[in-house]
């Protein structure tokens, strides 16, 4: 019955958080959270602004350290290894792809953007960059409408396409779990839908955390759903779970219900 | 029908009326350097030649060209923009990308804010003290120039600065995703799309550097010396020579009968090669801003 089942995982955690804390400043953004991620699952966060969904994505690929000032207690755990006592943290980084809010496209060819991470990686032969490109660039649904024009500038693209080369750029360096952090904010409806397409597509080879502010994209995605609120991780449950009419939490049907507050 | 209330037209008033006395104090600004200009340029005519920039002075430097303090200004402005533009250069990108908020960032930078604000002459001293007599170089070109480099080198750290902030924080954050290094950001993102603004921020401070006078006097530069006409290479570093700002300070102050035109034309020479090297600045500014990616 179980959602993981139907996919045909094992419930293998990937990724094992026990007991986050972190601060900035003096202000708790996350209060001593705990849960695994499993193998092949696409996770849904949802939970309203300053909930700590962000802060979560940022401490898994050790880009926290970049804002000054951030306490993180507890530990977070990639297959089974703590991501602290890994030495090279760029590494650690590329086993992630990262999608955040607003598209990126860096000032670099369409080519060059997705080429770039694997060129970080010491990757130097045209023929390998060459089948990375077209092969993210494809699995981002982007490959048809750029492949004429790889060297014009990634950043000229409209939004929508943007992202797509921001999702194809995350592919590039072949992570093992896939963080997607409200994408769709600045995409328009068709976009996300294809978008939500390669999704399911990509759920066979990766795992997924979908942070997103729409719960029926989470809804329509999500293997489980967790649910937070104010850096408390309210429920984490199987979506069926979380959006029918019995959640664990009161507030948790509040929110997927739009009764929020 | 349409008709304009009392508040609509005293909006096109106001709005009309600060357009004006805006373009007023534009006009103001510009006026007074072409009014300099063309006085220099009329004064500066009769003297003006190819000669002129190409031959010494002579005669207790009442007569004759601009050879000597020409060559010895570029010479003081290339050595020290060698030494003040890669330590600059390099220590923004430090400061800017690597330095973490701290109490030895935090002196930096006021340190950077506050030796750009000291007074030339005081630049001046404390190069007589530590180039010329503790380091022993004597009073000598490279003396000089370090001097100045002294002293330009707060303003480019501050330019470079700026050009680096005008770089995008979600470019290096989307690198910095991806697994790169502090290092491969900067060299493939930050600078490929900064360095209109640091090169702009670097050649506008030979002008600072041509114009001054007071570091160099005590620390390099010389009333009077003959060089070789015609070779660039008529300097030593190590030793002393004419500078185009002391030459026209000495000329117009201290020796009496000069030739009529020849301040002028000094001048003329010191402001057009300072605006030609601007004017570089600003072609290259635009080339690059065609370029800009995005």
């Amino acid at each position: 019955m179980q959602t993981d089942s139907q996919n045909g995982s094992q419930n293998t955690p990937v990724i094992e958080i026990t007991d986050l804390k972190v601060r900035y400043g003096d202000s708790p953004a996350l209060n001593g959270i705990s849960f695994d991620v499993h193998q092949n699952e696409i996770l849904g966060i949802i939970g309203p602004a300053q909930s700590g969904k962000t802060t979560l994505l940022k401490v898994i690929n050790r880009t926290l350290e970049f804002t000054p000032d951030t306490t993180v207690e507890g530990t977070v755990k990639l297959d089974g290894v703590d991501i602290d006592t890994i030495g090279d943290v760029y590494g650690l980084r590329q086993r992630i792809g990262m999608v955040l809010p607003l598209p990126v496209g860096l000032p670099l060819s369409i080519y060059d953007n997705v080429a770039f991470a694997p060129r970080t990686m010491g990757i130097r032969a045209k023929s390998e960059l060459n089948e990375i490109v077209e092969r993210c660039l494809q699995q981002a649904a982007l490959w048809d409408e750029v492949k004429d024009r790889l060297n014009s500038l990634g950043t000229k693209l409209s939004g929508g396409q943007q992202q797509r080369l921001t999702i194809a750029r995350a592919l590039s360096h072949q992570p093992e779990i896939l963080c997607l952090d409200e994408f769709s904010i600045a995409v328009d409806p068709v976009t996300t839908m294809r978008i939500e397409e390669v999704l399911k597509t990509l759920q066979a080879e990766m795992t997924i955390l979908l942070v997103t502010n729409l719960v029926q994209q989470a809804k329509r995605l999500a293997n489980r759903t967790a649910f937070f609120l104010n850096g408390d991780l309210i429920e984490i449950d199987t979506t069926d779970v979380i959006f029918s009419e019995n959640p664990a939490n009161q507030a948790t049907y509040d929110y997927v219900n739009g009764t929020f507050g | 029908m349409f008709t304009e209330t009392e508040i609509g037209k005293q909006k096109r008033w106001i709005e009309n009326g600060m357009r004006v006395f805006f373009l007023v104090m534009t006009s103001l600004m510009i006026i007074p350097l072409l009014l300099i200009i063309g006085y220099l340029l009329y004064k500066a005519l009769p003297v003006l030649s190819f000669e002129f920039l190409f031959t010494n002075p002579k005669d207790n430097m009442r007569a004759g060209g601009l050879w000597a303090p020409f060559l010895g200004t570029i010479y003081l402005v290339v050595v020290s923009l060698l030494v003040s533009a890669p330590i600059g250069v390099f220590a923004a990108v430090y400061l800017n990308e690597y330095a973490r908020e701290n109490w030895f960032t935090r002196i930096t930078n006021l340190a950077v804010v506050n030796l750009a604000g000291v007074p030339s002459i005081v630049h001046a001293l404390f190069g007589v003290g530590a180039f010329v007599l503790f380091a022993g170089l004597g009073e000598s070109i490279l003396a000089a120039s370090l001097t100045l480099a002294i002293m330009t080198l707060p303003v480019i750290i501050a330019s470079t600065t700026e050009a680096l902030k005008a770089v995008p924080m979600s470019f290096r954050e989307a690198c910095w995703n991806l697994g790169a290094t502090r290092w491969q950001t900067i060299r493939r993102i930050v600078i490929p799309n900064s360095i209109s603004g640091i090169l702009t921020g670097v050649i506008l401070q030979v002008s600072r550097a041509a114009g001054e006078t007071a570091p160099i006097m005590f620390t390099g530069a010389v009333f009077y010396k003959a060089i070789a006409e015609g070779n660039l290479f008529a300097y030593n570093i190590t030793e002393q020579c004419m500078a185009l700002s002391l030459h026209l300070f000495t000329i117009s102050t201290q020796v009496p009968d000069v030739t009529e035109g020849i301040p002028y034309g000094t001048a003329i020479v010191l402001v057009g090669s300072v605006l030609l090297v601007n004017a570089a600045a600003i072609v290259l500014r635009v080339y690059l801003r065609t370029r800009k990616k995005w």
